[in-house]
């Protein structure tokens, strides 16, 4: 055997990376968590938010003389489910968020009308405009300008153009942390870690590897998801998947680092799985996986914006959604790029083999 | 114990060779409340090319007294010296030419035997061919297996050949065999005689008194953190003044039945103890001292029962430095 092979065949940071793909090729369990379970969320996600036809508007004309002429007015409108009802019953069901909307007819003598409705709520105000609407043209308004209406609603700025991302960055998140967090306090128990130290392993070629070995089958999770939500729902990406790439890799990085640091002194699962949830719960709810965090009073801004899942998410969105490119993203990038080299370095300094 | 025979005849040291491993009193203290002193001041030293057998019960400190050898355990105080190199110095060096086995480690169960050495084989800079490794531990048929498959006495022998792949200078196998079957075991021991026989320098620590005798060139018997006893298995028993020992009872069972004059009376008898009905003396030359003894319980109207005698083994010589059986000692520790 010459000296270069022999040197390539027993690298250490090749095999140990090698042993760590060989591992997790041979769990099933997460083969499913990793590569099948983020489509699965994306396509429950995707069906549930669809954009659907136009809404309906379900209104209750009060029971009476002129209930029936006025039924009869707005069912000409499709956009309206339309029944009379006794009052009691009208009222029961505009509670229970079963009509939008209540049409009183006033006393006979009179044309007018009296509506009861929920203004907190965007369907009532809706029914209520359109209410109205149909029913003074019924009553022979004319229309003073004309209008022409022209429906969006093109991929790109549909929920699911928003959500992919988010599912993306919740994948490299959750990926980053479980696989290398979990992986490392799982060995230390068995004293494999111990084992390790008892060689001349490069200390941290160890931890290098199960990075590399992180990033390797994170790449895959991702294709698999981009892929998918091409397919199924049509999301395409606006940016260069160079950047989307880049973004990849600097947040396994910077999730793995995180990861490394959360579990450089746990020494039982039940500790390392307290910490990690603890870690991703702020990230989960504020960093706009789901939702925009604009949503979030204007003072929590600057906290979830240093947040580490947030620049990743907001960096993907901001390519994908936007076409952006690298350029652009540079505050996002340092502070991912802070996050991963102070916690892969803390961790190294604090982590326990023993 | 103020005075101590054996330790003081073994305990001269060699000049011959150079010792692989060498440590002077060491000690390791565990902070707590209380703090556990673990070790009081050892002493050892492992000359190159022997098989060194650290003996104790359970508890006794001697899984801490290795693994402060191997380098994974700070001392609180004392000098270790592993082939002339101190750990703070020359970590790595130390590294490359030693082999260790830890207790309990669990090597992933999702890889095969021959990626595990490979693995390991990968961390020395020098060392033999991962199927080397595996023949020298007799795994070649096992070499595509997941660990997980494998029994309790060849995940062990695997857990050796993780150390052996590197050519250690020195190897460490802390307790190699417990927790294994009678068959395993003496596998096991051939492995490690074999090690030996190809000029491999092995420490090993056990609670088996068998295993030192049979496997060790020397021995210390650790106790409550302390060495309590050192030299080759023949020197230990002999240094008990007897190589034999005689067990007798008495028919009436009384426990005060000889009087002290009656012992004074007896000549060759080096040690005697007595326990429920039990008593065991030390001898040289049982065929001398027997008529004898038979002679004065007659006189003073005793009849024993029953008589036996044996080889002393190391049992004996645990039983004189630590004052109970190893047993005892082990039922202490739980």
């Amino acid at each position: 055997m010459s000296d270069r092979f022999a040197k390539l065949k027993y690298s250490a940071l090749r095999q140990m990376t090698i042993a760590r793909l060989r591992e997790f090729s041979r769990e099933p369990a997460a083969i499913f968590w990793v590569y099948v379970f983020p489509i699965l969320m994306m396509i429950a996600l995707g069906v549930a938010f669809r954009n659907r036809p136009l809404e309906q508007l379900t209104v209750v004309v009060e029971s009476g003389d002129r209930a029936e002429p006025t039924l009869q007015w707005l069912d000409a409108d499709e956009r309206f489910r339309v029944s009379i009802a006794t009052a009691e019953d009208a009222h029961e069901r505009l509670r229970t968020g079963k009509a939008d909307l209540i049409v009183t007819p006033e006393e006979s003598g009179s044309n007018d009308y009296r509506y009861t409705f929920d203004p907190t709520r965007p369907g009532s105000l809706l029914a209520r405009n359109a209410t109205d609407d149909a029913l003074q043209r019924a009553a022979g308004r004319e229309d003073l300008l004309v209008v022409a209406d022209r429906e969006v609603s093109e991929p790109g700025a549909r929920y699911i153009d928003f959500l992919v991302p988010g599912l993306i960055g919740m994948g490299i998140m959750g990926g980053g942390l479980w696989g290398v967090g979990f992986a490392i306090v799982d060995m230390r128990i068995r004293k494999l870690l111990k084992r390790f130290l008892a060689t001349p392993m490069n200390r941290s070629h160890f931890l290098v590897a199960v990075m590399i070995s992180r990033l390797i089958y994170t790449i895959p999770e991702i294709v698999l998801l981009l892929i998918c939500a091409r397919f199924i729902f049509g999301v395409i990406n606006q940016g260069s998947y160079l950047t989307v790439t880049v973004l990849i890799l600097l947040g396994t990085i910077e999730f793995s680092g995180i990861g490394l640091l959360v579990a450089s002194r746990a020494k039982t699962l039940e500790t390392i799985s307290g910490l990690l949830n603890l870690v991703m719960l702020p990230m989960w709810m504020a960093s706009g996986i789901f939702f925009s965090y604009d949503r979030f009073p204007e003072y929590f801004q600057p906290l979830i914006r240093i947040l580490p899942l947030t620049p990743l998410i907001d960096a993907l969105r901001q390519t994908m959604l936007e076409g952006q490119t690298i350029a652009d993203l540079g505050s996002q990038l340092v502070v991912m790029a802070v996050w991963a080299i102070l916690t892969f370095f803390i961790g190294l300094r604090f982590f326990r083999w023993n | 114990m103020a005075h101590d025979p054996i330790r003081d005849e073994t305990s001269t040291i060699r000049f011959m060779s150079k010792p692989v491993i060498s440590c002077r009193d060491l000690r390791k203290t565990y902070v707590g409340k209380p703090p556990i002193e673990a070790l009081r001041g050892i002493d050892l030293t492992v000359e190159e090319g022997e098989c060194f057998g650290v003996l104790g019960p359970n508890g006794a400190g001697k899984t801490t007294a290795i693994e402060i050898l191997e380098g994974l355990l700070p001392a609180t105080s004392g000098d270790v010296q592993i082939l002339g190199k101190r750990w703070h110095e020359e970590a790595d060096q130390i590294r490359q030419r030693i082999g260790i086995s830890l207790q309990e480690t669990q090597l992933s169960e999702k890889l095969t035997v021959r990626e595990t050495v490979t693995l390991f084989r990968s961390f020395y800079r020098e060392g033999m061919t991962p199927d080397e490794a595996i023949a020298c531990v007799s795994l070649e048929k096992k070499a595509d297996v997941w660990v997980k498959k494998l029994s309790g006495g060849q995940k062990q022998r695997l857990a050796i050949a993780t150390a052996l792949v590197g050519e250690p200078q020195v190897l460490f196998l802390d307790e190699p065999t417990t927790g294994l079957d009678p068959q395993s075991r003496r596998d096991l021991w051939q492995l490690i005689m074999d090690s030996r026989s190809q000029g491999r320098s092995v420490l090993l620590t056990t609670h088996y008194m068998d295993e030192a005798e049979r496997l060790c060139d020397r021995i210390a018997i650790i106790d409550g953190g302390k060495v309590r006893a050192q030299g080759s298995p023949e020197e230990l028993i002999a240094g008990l003044g007897g190589e034999h020992v005689i067990r007798f009872t008495l028919e009436s069972q009384s426990n005060d039945a000889l009087p002290d004059h009656f012992w004074r009376s007896l000549e060759g008898v080096r040690e005697a103890s007595f326990k429920a009905g039990d008593y065991q003396l030390t001898v040289a030359q049982p065929h001398r001292v027997i008529p004898h003894l038979l002679h004065s319980l007659d006189s003073a109207g005793q009849r024993a029962s029953s008589l036996t005698t044996r080889q002393a083994s190391l049992e004996d010589v645990f039983v004189k430095v630590a004052g109970r059986t190893l047993e005892e000692a082990e039922g202490e520790a739980t």
